[in-house]
């Protein structure tokens, strides 16, 4: 299990868009926002570095499910451009998982059919869809009952299940919006490991939003912290913690000054009203 | 002893209970004997009556009646409910009009539906569809409504056209309350069938059986067409309950 390489782990924190050995796989230009008087984001600007895990924290209300709601074409932008390669939204795959996943996985299909059901939708016959969604789930070395329904399953059973629906496709870009936080203590721990391993296994682009700062910065390549809303890039550091990440991590001294860095730059922001 | 294996039993206590407090007060004759048969008088005559009589005939008409009246309805409200519960501003604008005519009692239409069709079957057939109708619309007009935005997110995330987001979401969604709204209309029909068999010049039917022995001052045969009715009610909510469960097995969970 050696973790795979993550070369632009090392760059400067400060210049994600200019000072990248990659191109940015998403382009966000001048984005905007307002929910009536409320404006979340005004002419907002962001590059996404290509293969990496990102987290999005900030304080309560500033969009950061919203921003990934935007990306993904949940709610579309009052204004802005936001490109994938140069490639809008409708010329690339992506997946998506919500934080409710009692709501967003179809009761009346077994686990094994709510995963194949993107497919379905990309008109991929059924023999290759069933080979696809076996070959998906050896490949992650999940170990599950996909021929029960959804309702059958604990809460963490069922977002893994939505996990693979949104990897089915084999999206160059994953979006998770607070996956884990319906989910109790014991159960998030279990999740953020096998996510971490899905994430080392496939390299997607993952965007995170996370309302907890430890798993925020336990996961990510790099955190976006949003100041309060309109927001703002607060910051935008790299952990530089190896993979696979562990409990060892929690205490490892890097990790540590991260963290405490992002709440410090947290609480700045929250005081700031 | 474990009590826990005596719970299926506790439904048929109140069974027990009600026939022997009916036992005891026809025993000890608390009520006119004319009024109130004994719990045995009845019985015979609801199996007379049931084994090849003509309860059994009036019951199988009524069976007819409240079927067709409830497929009639089912067939007309549920596309339509899927309409206008897809719109929700159609829906608004025809709401007063819905709610005022469920709110109608349906037995107000007779006359008119006599005046319409005649007094033959069709008569009872249509004002009963006419009341299950509307509360079908209303349930499945609501279930389509309610159906959890993210689930119809998800699956226009997934590339779901508005058509496929209809067939694979909405009206799946919408099943568990075009069920509640299935269970109500048949229940309405049922009423309105059996009110209708006593008063427009029937000749056969639940209802008919019921008056004919009271004006025969039969009342072993009156009290039967009563149970006959009440196992009718019962069993055809049981019937959409299983059919529900079989078909909508994620209701409710």
């Amino acid at each position: 299990m050696s973790a795979a390489p993550q070369a632009v782990r090392l760059q400067p924190a400060d210049a994600p868009a200019t000072g990248a050995t990659k191109r940015p796989h998403v382009t966000i230009r001048g984005l905007s926002k307002r929910f009536d008087k409320a404006v979340i984001y005004d002419n907002f600007d962001l590059d996404i570095p290509r293969g990496e895990l990102i987290s999005i924290f900030g304080p309560n209300g500033c969009g950061k499910s919203t921003l990934i709601n935007i990306i993904a074409g949940l709610i579309p932008p009052d204004q802005g451009q936001i490109l994938f390669d140069g490639m809008r939204l409708d010329e690339i795959k992506f997946g998506y998982v919500f934080q409710n996943y009692r709501e967003a996985l179809f009761p009346w299909l077994r686990a094994f059919d709510n995963i194949a059901y993107p497919l379905k939708m990309m008109q991929v016959p059924s023999d290759e869809r069933r080979d696809r969604t076996e070959r998906l789930v050896a490949r992650l070395g999940i170990k599950l009952d996909l021929n029960l329904y959804p309702y059958q399953m604990s809460g963490g059973q069922q977002q893994l299940v939505s996990i693979m629906r949104a990897l089915i496709v084999e999206p160059e870009i994953l979006f998770l919006d607070e996956p884990f936080s319906a989910l109790d203590y014991e159960m998030t721990l279990f999740m953020r490991e096998q996510l971490q391993r899905i994430y080392m296994e496939t390299g997607t682009t993952t965007v995170l939003v996370s309302h907890d700062l430890e798993e925020a910065v336990f996961l990510a390549d790099r955190v976006l912290l949003l100041s309060r809303h309109p927001a703002r890039v607060a910051d935008f550091p790299a952990v530089r913690a190896l993979r696979p990440r562990t409990d060892a991590t929690l205490s490892d001294p890097e990790f540590v000054r991260t963290k405490a860095h992002c709440l410090d730059v947290f609480q700045r922001e929250v005081r700031r009203a | 002893m474990n009590t826990k294996n005596l719970r299926p039993f506790l439904p048929v206590l109140g069974v027990i209970g009600l026939v022997a407090v009916w036992s005891l007060t026809t025993w000890r004759v608390w009520v006119d004997p004319v009024l109130l048969p004994s719990p045995i008088a009845t019985f015979l005559a609801l199996w007379k009556g049931m084994d090849g009589g003509a309860l059994g005939f009036d019951f199988v008409k009524t069976v007819y009646r409240t079927a067709a009246s409830t497929a009639i309805a089912a067939v007309i409200a549920i596309p339509l409910g899927i309409v206008l519960g897809s719109s929700e501003r159609l829906y608004r604008s025809l709401e007063f009009v819905i709610d005022f005519f469920r709110s109608t009692p349906a037995s107000a239409m007779f006359p008119l539906f006599l005046v319409l069709f005649g007094v033959g079957d069709e008569t009872k057939i249509s004002v009963a569809a006419f009341g299950a109708i509307l509360v079908i619309l209303f349930n499945v007009a609501y279930g389509v409504m309610n159906a959890r935005k993210t689930r119809l997110l998800a699956a226009k995330v997934m590339g779901a056209s508005r058509l496929r987001v209809l067939f694979d979401v909405t009206l799946l969604e919408s099943l568990p309350q075009t069920f509640v709204g299935l269970r109500n209309g048949v229940s309405l029909a049922l009423v309105i069938i059996v009110v209708a068999e006593m008063f427009i010049g029937s000749q056969d039917g639940l209802g008919h059986s019921v008056f004919e022995a009271q004006q025969l001052f039969d009342m072993p045969r009156m009290y039967a067409a009563i149970f006959a009715a009440g196992v009718l009610g019962y069993g055809l909510n049981l019937f959409f309950l299983l059919v529900e469960r079989r078909f909508v097995h994620w209701s409710g969970k």
